[in-house]
C-alpha cells in the first residue's frame, strides 16, 4: 500500500493480560515457536474460571499513592495500560505532546461495593419498606469517592490526571462496540487531519462478581476448567471466559510520527464496525462487507486475530466464515488465551496485531484447532463480534523492513 | 464543492435541519420554548421515590413519558425516541435515516428493584457480603436476559438504530456533563470527514434514582434549598449552593449544508465550530485558573473561524454550583475581556436544572431557538447577584434581541469540557 502523510500508524502499545505486563512478554509469546499456555484462575470465582491479572507494580505507571487510592482495579488497569502505551511510544512525560494529545477510551462501569450491596439486600429481605431502607443505607454506607471510581468517563479523567493527556477526552460505551468505535473514530480523525496523535484503548476487570453476574444473567460463562476456545463444550456453560485486560494504542499520522522519529509498528489500512440482526446469514453478510479491504492480502503472511467471545453459536459461525473467506490465513483466537475483555476486546486484538507486525512474528497457534504460520506476519486482520451485538474488522500492514 | 457550502478551512458547512427536545418543562420544542422564555421552572418535589431523610428532595425529573418498565434504560430510550421523532419530522425526513448515530447516554447500572428481586429468588445468606454469590446461584438456576439487556450500555443506541434505520455502528458516549455537546461534535466531525452527508445526534438522560441523587449529594454537588423547589437553581447568584439534578433529551439532525439545500430542507442554524480541552487538575474540580475552560472556548471559536467579537449571546453551562459559575465566569472573562458585561449570558439550568448527559444537546437546541426567535431566555431566580460575577444574565425575564452567533458551554466532572459555536446564517 502506498504511504501517505495522513496514514494512521501505531507507534505505542500498552498491554496487560494474564500473560504479563507490557509489550515485552507479549512479543515473546507472539514470536515463540511453542504455543503459549493460558493462565486461568478456577478457584476464586468457582464455578467461573477467569484469566486473572498478572502481578502488577502499580507504582510503575501511577506514581502517586493518592491517585492509586482514588481508583478501583478497572480504572487502575486502564490508567496503567495507557501509561505503558505512552512509554512505549516515547511520549511519556512529554508535556507538550500529551497536552495536545486526543484520547478516546472504551469504558464500561466501575466496581460496585459488594459489601454495601449485600448489606442492603440482606436488610431488605427483612423489611417491606425497601425504598426507605435504600435511602438510609446509601446515605450512610456509600463512600463518596466510590461514585467516581464507578463512573465510566472517569477512566479517561484519571488518565488526564495521572498522565497529563489533555488534548481532548472522550469515553465510548457499549460493550465490544465501544472498543471498535473508539479505534474507528481515532482512525477516521487522523485520516481526515482532525487529529495528529491519539491515545485510544480500554480496560476490563474480570475479577469482579458484579461483572460475572452480567454474563451469567444469560448463562454465558464456560464453567469449570479451561478448554480451548474453538472447542468448548455446550454442556459446560455458554462458552465465554472473561479475562482482566488493558490495551491502549498511540495512533499518529505518519507525518507526525516521522517528524519525531517514532518507531512505527504498523499502519491501520481499514477499520469499520456495523450492527444489526444476526438472523438468516445477515451477520455473515455484514462481516463480508467489513472484511472486503482484506481481500487482496497474501495468505501466508497474513494473521487473523479473532476476538471471538467463545459463545458457542457465534464462535462456530465466525470459524466457518473465517475458514471460507480467509482460507489459508492462520487464525489466532486471542480470547482463548487471555480471556474475553468486552470493551477492551478489540483493542487487545489491535495490540496483538501491532506487536506481531512490528516484530515480523510467526505467531504460534493459540489453540489446537489453529494452523501454524509458515511466514512472518506482514499483514493482520482483527475481528471482534460482540457477545450481544456489534461487529468490527480492522486490517493492518507492517512497515517495510520490520525485523523479527 | 461550491464555496458557499464550505467553511473558512474548506470543510463542509454543517447545518441543523431538525430539532427535538424534552425536559421537565414538557415535550416538544414549542412547549419547552414557551415555558423557558416565559421564565417557568420545571423543578419540583421528587415523587418517583421516597425522599424522607435525604438532604435533597427536589429535581427536574421527566415523569410524563409513558414507559413499559420503570428503569433508567427504558426512560432514557423513550425520551430519545420521542425527541428523534420530533427532529426527523421537523427535518422532513422519513424512512431509514441512513447516516450514523451518535448518542450521549447515561452510564447505567442494575436498578435496586432488580437486585431485590434477585435476592428474593436467591438462596439464603451464608455469610455477610455474599449477595452476589447468591445472585449468581439464582442466575444459574434461571437466566434473566432482561436483566442482561437492561445493563448493557449499548442497548439504547441499538433500539434507536433499529427504529430509525441509522447506518453503521452507533457510538454511545459519555463525557459526563459535556456528553450532549460531544455527541454533536462527533456528528460534525463525521460530516467534515466526508464519511456522510447527515448524522443523527441524540442525548438523553433519564437516570434520576435514589442512588444517583445520593451519590451526587455525597459529593456536595446538589442544592439543598428544597423549598420552594422552583427557586433552588439560581446560577450566578451569591446564595447558589449546588445544581438541581434533572432529566431530559434532545435530538439534532445534522446535514452538510449542501445536502440540506439540495433536498430543499429548511436550515434552522449552522453548527459552526466545536472545541474541547481536558482538565488534569482534579476528579471533580476544575483548574482554579480556568485554563482548560478557556482553551475549550478558544478552540470552539477558532474552529468556527470567528473571533470573540463575533459572539452575541452565551448559553452558559451555569450549573448553580459555587465552583462552576465562578470558574465559568473567570474563563469567559479571560476570553471576552472588557466586552463580557455587554454580552448577554443566560443559564437554561435555572429553569430545567442540570440534565447531565443531555445538557449539551438540550442547550444547543435552545441556543438555536434563541437565534430563530430573537428572544433571549432568562436566568431566573436572579435575586441576589454574586458581586464577584459581573454578567448580564438576562435576569428573571426574557428579552427580545436578535443574535446571529451563540456560544454554548459544557463542562464536566472528570475534566471533560466542550463548547459549541452556532450561527444563524450560512455566511
Amino acid at each position: 500500500m502506498n504511504k501517505s502523510a495522513n496514514d494512521a500508524v501505531i507507534t505505542g502499545v500498552g498491554i496487560v493480560t494474564s500473560q504479563g505486563v507490557g509489550a515485552e512478554p507479549h512479543v515473546a509469546l507472539l514470536s515463540a515457536v511453542e504455543p503459549p499456555k493460558a493462565r486461568v484462575e478456577t478457584e476464586r470465582f468457582a464455578p467461573y474460571p477467569v484469566h486473572p491479572l498478572p502481578e502488577i507494580d502499580w507504582s510503575a505507571q501511577i506514581a502517586k499513592r493518592g491517585d492509586q487510592r482514588q481508583m478501583e482495579n478497572w480504572q487502575r488497569l486502564g490508567v496503567f495500560a495507557a501509561g505503558l502505551a505512552l512509554d512505549d511510544a516515547g511520549l511519556k512525560d512529554n508535556l507538550e505532546a500529551c497536552g495536545s494529545m486526543d484520547m478516546i477510551v472504551a469504558a464500561g462501569g466501575g466496581e460496585r461495593d459488594i459489601n454495601v450491596d449485600s448489606l442492603i439486600v440482606d436488610e431488605g429481605l427483612k423489611r417491606n419498606d425497601r425504598e426507605q431502607l435504600l435511602n438510609e443505607k446509601l446515605t450512610t454506607e456509600l463512600r463518596p469517592t466510590l461514585f467516581l471510581a464507578q463512573l465510566s468517563n472517569l477512566l479517561a479523567g484519571n488518565i488526564s490526571i495521572v498522565h497529563k493527556v489533555t488534548g481532548s477526552s472522550r469515553t465510548f460505551m457499549g460493550e465490544e462496540a465501544a472498543g471498535i468505535s473508539a479505534i474507528e473514530t481515532a482512525f477516521a480523525r487522523i485520516k481526515a487531519g482532525q487529529s495528529t496523535h491519539t491515545l485510544v484503548g480500554g480496560a476490563f476487570s474480570a475479577e469482579r462478581l458484579d461483572i460475572i453476574l452480567l454474563i451469567e444473567a444469560i448463562q454465558g460463562h464456560a464453567l469449570g476448567e479451561w478448554h480451548p476456545i474453538w472447542s468448548r463444550n455446550p454442556e459446560k456453560g455458554g462458552g465465554m471466559i472473561l479475562g482482566s485486560v488493558g490495551a491502549f494504542l498511540v495512533l499518529e499520522s505518519r507525518e507526525y510520527a516521522e517528524a519525531r522519529g517514532a518507531r512505527i509498528y504498523a499502519t491501520i489500512d481499514a477499520i469499520e464496525g456495523d450492527r444489526g440482526s444476526r438472523k438468516d446469514g445477515r451477520l455473515e453478510a455484514r462481516l463480508r462487507d467489513l472484511a472486503r479491504p482484506a481481500a487482496e492480502l497474501e495468505p501466508q503472511s497474513t494473521v487473523v486475530f479473532s476476538g471471538t467471545s467463545g459463545f458457542h453459536d457465534l464462535a462456530r459461525r465466525e470459524k466457518v466464515f473465517l475458514d471460507r473467506e480467509f482460507a489459508g490465513r492462520p487464525v489466532r483466537a486471542y480470547g482463548g488465551l487471555v480471556g474475553h475483555g468486552i470493551e477492551a476486546q478489540f483493542p487487545v486484538g489491535m495490540a496483538f496485531a501491532a506487536l506481531s507486525l512490528g516484530h515480523a512474528a510467526k505467531v504460534p497457534p493459540f489453540d489446537p484447532a489453529e494452523a501454524p504460520m509458515t511466514a512472518p506476519a506482514k499483514a493482520a486482520i482483527v475481528t471482534t463480534i460482540g457477545h450481544s451485538r456489534g461487529e468490527g474488522v480492522a486490517v493492518l500492514s507492517a512497515e517495510e523492513g520490520a525485523q523479527a | 464543492m461550491s464555496k458557499a457550502y464550505t467553511d473558512h478551512l474548506g470543510r463542509p458547512i454543517v447545518a441543523v435541519t431538525g430539532m427535538g427536545v424534552i425536559t421537565s418543562l414538557g415535550q416538544g420544542l414549542e412547549d419547552n420554548w414557551a415555558a423557558l422564555s416565559g421564565g417557568v421552572s420545571g423543578i419540583h418535589k421528587i415523587t418517583r421515590f421516597p425522599t424522607e431523610g435525604l438532604s435533597t428532595r427536589i429535581s427536574g425529573t421527566v415523569d410524563f413519558i409513558e414507559i413499559s418498565a420503570e428503569n433508567a434504560v427504558e426512560r432514557s430510550y423513550a425520551m430519545a425516541r420521542e425527541t428523534t421523532l420530533e427532529a426527523l419530522a421537523q427535518a422532513g425526513l422519513s424512512g431509514d435515516f441512513n447516516g450514523p448515530l451518535f448518542l450521549a447516554a447515561p452510564p447505567i447500572e442494575p436498578e435496586w428493584s432488580a437486585r431485590f428481586e434477585l435476592a428474593d429468588r436467591a438462596p439464603a445468606s451464608e455469610r455477610p457480603g455474599d449477595a452476589y454469590n447468591r445472585f449468581l446461584a439464582a442466575m444459574r438456576q434461571k437466566a434473566d436476559p432482561a436483566f442482561h439487556e437492561a445493563v448493557l450500555f449499548g442497548s439504547i443506541s441499538e433500539r434507536l438504530a433499529d427504529r430509525f434505520g441509522t447506518r453503521g455502528l452507533p457510538v454511545t458516549l459519555s463525557t459526563a456533563c459535556a456528553s450532549g455537546a460531544t455527541a454533536i461534535q462527533l456528528g460534525v466531525e463525521a460530516i467534515r470527514q466526508g464519511r456522510t452527508d447527515r448524522a443523527l445526534t441524540v442525548a438523553t438522560d433519564g437516570s434520576v434514582s435514589a442512588e444517583a441523587l445520593i451519590r451526587f449529594s455525597l459529593l456536595s454537588a446538589l442544592s439543598t434549598q428544597n423549598d420552594p423547589p422552583e427557586k433552588a437553581s439560581k446560577p450566578f447568584t451569591k446564595d447558589r449552593d449546588g445544581f438541581v439534578i434533572a432529566e431530559g433529551a434532545a435530538t439534532l439532525v445534522l446535514e452538510s449544508l449542501e445536502a440540506a439545500i439540495a433536498r430543499g430542507a429548511r436550515v434552522y442554524g449552522i453548527l459552526k465550530g466545536c472545541g474541547e480541552k481536558a482538565d488534569l487538575f482534579h476528579r471533580t474540580r476544575s483548574s482554579p485558573d480556568g485554563g482548560p475552560a478557556i482553551a475549550t472556548i478558544r478552540a470552539a471559536l477558532a474552529d468556527a473561524g470567528i473571533d470573540e467579537t463575533g459572539i452575541g449571546y452565551i448559553n452558559a453551562h451555569g450549573t448553580s454550583t459555587p465552583e462552576n459559575d465562578k470558574m465559568e465566569y473567570l474563563s469567559m472573562s479571560a476570553v471576552f475581556g472588557e466586552r463580557l458585561p455587554s454580552i448577554p449570558v443566560s443559564s437554561n439550568k435555572s429553569m430545567i436544572g442540570h440534565t447531565l448527559t443531555a445538557a449539551g444537546a438540550v442547550e444547543a437546541v435552545f441556543s438555536i431557538q434563541t437565534m430563530l426567535t430573537g428572544t433571549l431566555p432568562p436566568t431566573i431566580n436572579y435575586q441576589n447577584p454574586d458581586p464577584a460575577i459581573v454578567l448580564d444574565v438576562v435576569p428573571n425575564a426574557k428579552r427580545s434581541q436578535q443574535v446571529t452567533a451563540v456560544l454554548s458551554n459544557s463542562f464536566g466532572f472528570g475534566g471533560q469540557n466542550a463548547s459549541l459555536v452556532m450561527t444563524a446564517e450560512p455566511a
